[in-house]
C-alpha cells in the first residue's frame, strides 16, 4: 500500500485525541480501506459534524469539510447531489448521529444516496466531557446519570436497517482487519452504507464504567461479539453480533434524480419524455 | 511462497502516547514497556509480521519496515 503518511495531514500529528482513543484506530483503518479500493484523494470527499470521532475529518488529506453538530448528512447530501461523480464518507459519533442528527440519518438511509456512514459508537458523548448517549443503554454511569441511565439503547445497525440502509455492518477496534475489510465493502458499495464501529473512549466511559485500561475495553470487544452466522453467537444470545447484516441493491438517489433532470428536460424540449408541469 | 521478510519494527515515539495496546496484544511479546511506559521493540527477530500492532496503534505510530522481495529466479 502506499504509505499511511501519504493520506495524512502530517503537520496537525500527533493528533488530539487520548491515549488509547478507539477513534485512532478507526482512522487507521479507513486509511487502509480507502488504499485497497485505491481511490485518489481527490475523489474523496470526508464531511464531519462535531465530537471526538468528527476530528478524523481534520487529520485526512481529502476534500473535507468540518460542518455543524447531527448535520454532517445534510452536508453530504449536497456535496453528492452537486458531483455524484465524487465518494463521500461522513464519519459521525453515535450522539452525532442518532441523538440531534438522528433524523437526518434515517432519511439519507431512506433516500439510499450513496454515501458511507462510519459511526464510532463509543456509548458516550466523549466531546463534552462525557454525558450518556442513546447508545449507552442501562445501569451506565455517566456525568448526566451518576445513578446510572435508566434509558434503553438505540442499536444503530438495526435503525439502519429498518430506515433503508442498503448496506449495513457492525466491527469494533479489536477487529482490525475485519475492519478495514468492512470499511472497502461500504465505500465500494453503491447506496447508503453504515458501517458501526464499537470504540473505545477510555477516557469518560472507561473509567466510569468499570475499566480502568483501555485494554480492558478492546477485551471486552473480542470476548462480547462474534461473528453473525457463528455457532458461538447462536450458543451465547447475549454477545453483540458483528459482519455484515444487509448487503442489497436498490436504486440510488442521484442516480434517480437525474432521470428526474432527464424528464424535465425532455418536458421543456416538448419532446415525449414528460408533461411541463402546471 | 517464503514468508515476507521483516526488516525493522519502527516506533514513532513522537506521536506514541503509550497507550500499551500493541505490547498487550502482540501475540509474540516483542515489545517491552518500561516503568514511564515507553514501548520498545525487544525482540524484533520474533515478529511474524501478523501487523497487529500496527493495525490497532491508535496513533499510527507503529510502521512495519519488509526486506525488498528476493530476485526472482531467472
Ligand atoms: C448544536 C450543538 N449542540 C451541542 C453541541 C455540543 N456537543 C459537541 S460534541 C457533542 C457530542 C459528542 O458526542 P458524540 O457525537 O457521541 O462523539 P464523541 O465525542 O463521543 O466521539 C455535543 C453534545 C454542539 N457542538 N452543537
Ligand atoms: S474524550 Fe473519549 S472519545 Fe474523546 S478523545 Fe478522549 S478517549 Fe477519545
Ligand atoms: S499502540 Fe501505538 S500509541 Fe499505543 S503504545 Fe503502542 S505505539 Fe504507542
Ligand atoms: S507484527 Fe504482530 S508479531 Fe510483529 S510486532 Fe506486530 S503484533 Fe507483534
Amino acid at each position: 500500500m502506499k504509505s499511511i503518511d501519504s493520506y495524512l495531514r502530517t503537520r496537525f500529528m500527533p493528533h488530539i485525541w487520548c491515549p488509547g482513543c478507539g477513534h485512532g484506530t478507526v482512522l487507521n483503518g479507513l486509511i487502509r480501506s480507502v488504499d485497497a479500493v485505491g481511490l485518489n484523494k481527490n475523489e474523496l470527499v470526508m464531511v464531519s459534524g462535531i465530537g471526538c470521532s468528527a476530528r478524523i475529518a481534520g487529520y485526512l488529506d481529502f476534500h473535507t469539510l468540518h460542518t455543524l453538530h447531527g448535520r454532517a448528512l445534510a452536508f453530504a447530501t449536497g456535496v453528492k447531489m452537486s458531483r455524484p461523480d465524487l465518494t463521500i464518507l461522513v464519519p459521525m459519533g453515535d450522539g452525532d448521529a442518532l441523538a440531534i442528527g438522528g433524523n437526518h440519518f434515517i432519511h439519507a438511509a431512506r433516500r439510499n444516496i450513496d454515501i458511507t456512514v462510519i459511526v464510532l459508537n463509543n456509548r458516550i458523548y466523549g466531546m463534552t466531557g462525557g454525558q450518556f448517549s442513546p447508545t449507552s443503554g442501562c445501569g451506565i454511569q455517566a456525568t448526566t446519570a451518576p445513578y446510572s441511565s435508566i434509558d434503553q439503547p438505540f442499536d444503530a445497525v438495526q435503525l439502519a436497517s429498518a430506515a433503508g440502509a442498503t448496506f449495513v455492518a457492525r466491527t469494533t477496534t479489536y477487529h482490525v482487519n475485519e475492519l478495514e475489510q468492512l470499511l472497502t465493502r461500504a465505500i465500494r458499495h453503491h447506496g447508503f452504507s453504515v458501517v458501526e464501529v464499537l470504540s473505545q473512549c477510555p477516557t469518560h466511559f472507561g473509567r466510569r464504567n468499570g475499566h480502568q485500561e483501555t485494554v480492558e475495553m478492546l477485551r471486552h470487544f473480542k470476548e462480547g461479539t462474534a461473528k453473525v452466522g457463528s455457532r458461538q453467537l447462536a450458543e451465547q444470545v447475549d454477545l453483540i453480533p458483528r459482519g455484515v447484516f444487509v448487503d442489497e441493491e436498490r436504486p440510488e438517489y442521484c442516480d434517480q434524480y437525474a432521470e428526474v433532470i432527464q424528464r424535465a428536460q425532455a418536458a421543456r424540449a416538448g419532446g415525449a419524455g414528460g408533461e411541463e408541469p402546471q | 511462497m517464503a514468508r515476507t521478510a521483516i526488516k525493522d519494527i519502527v516506533i514513532n515515539q513522537e506521536w506514541c502516547k503509550r497507550c500499551g495496546i500493541c505490547s498487550t496484544f502482540c501475540p509474540k511479546d516483542v515489545f517491552e514497556t518500561d516503568a514511564e511506559g515507553t514501548v520498545t521493540v525487544a525482540h524484533p527477530e520474533a515478529c511474524i509480521a501478523c501487523e497487529l500492532c500496527e493495525r490497532m496503534c491508535p496513533d499510527l505510530a507503529i510502521h512495519l519496515e519488509y526486506e525488498p522481495p528476493a530476485e526472482a529466479p531467472a
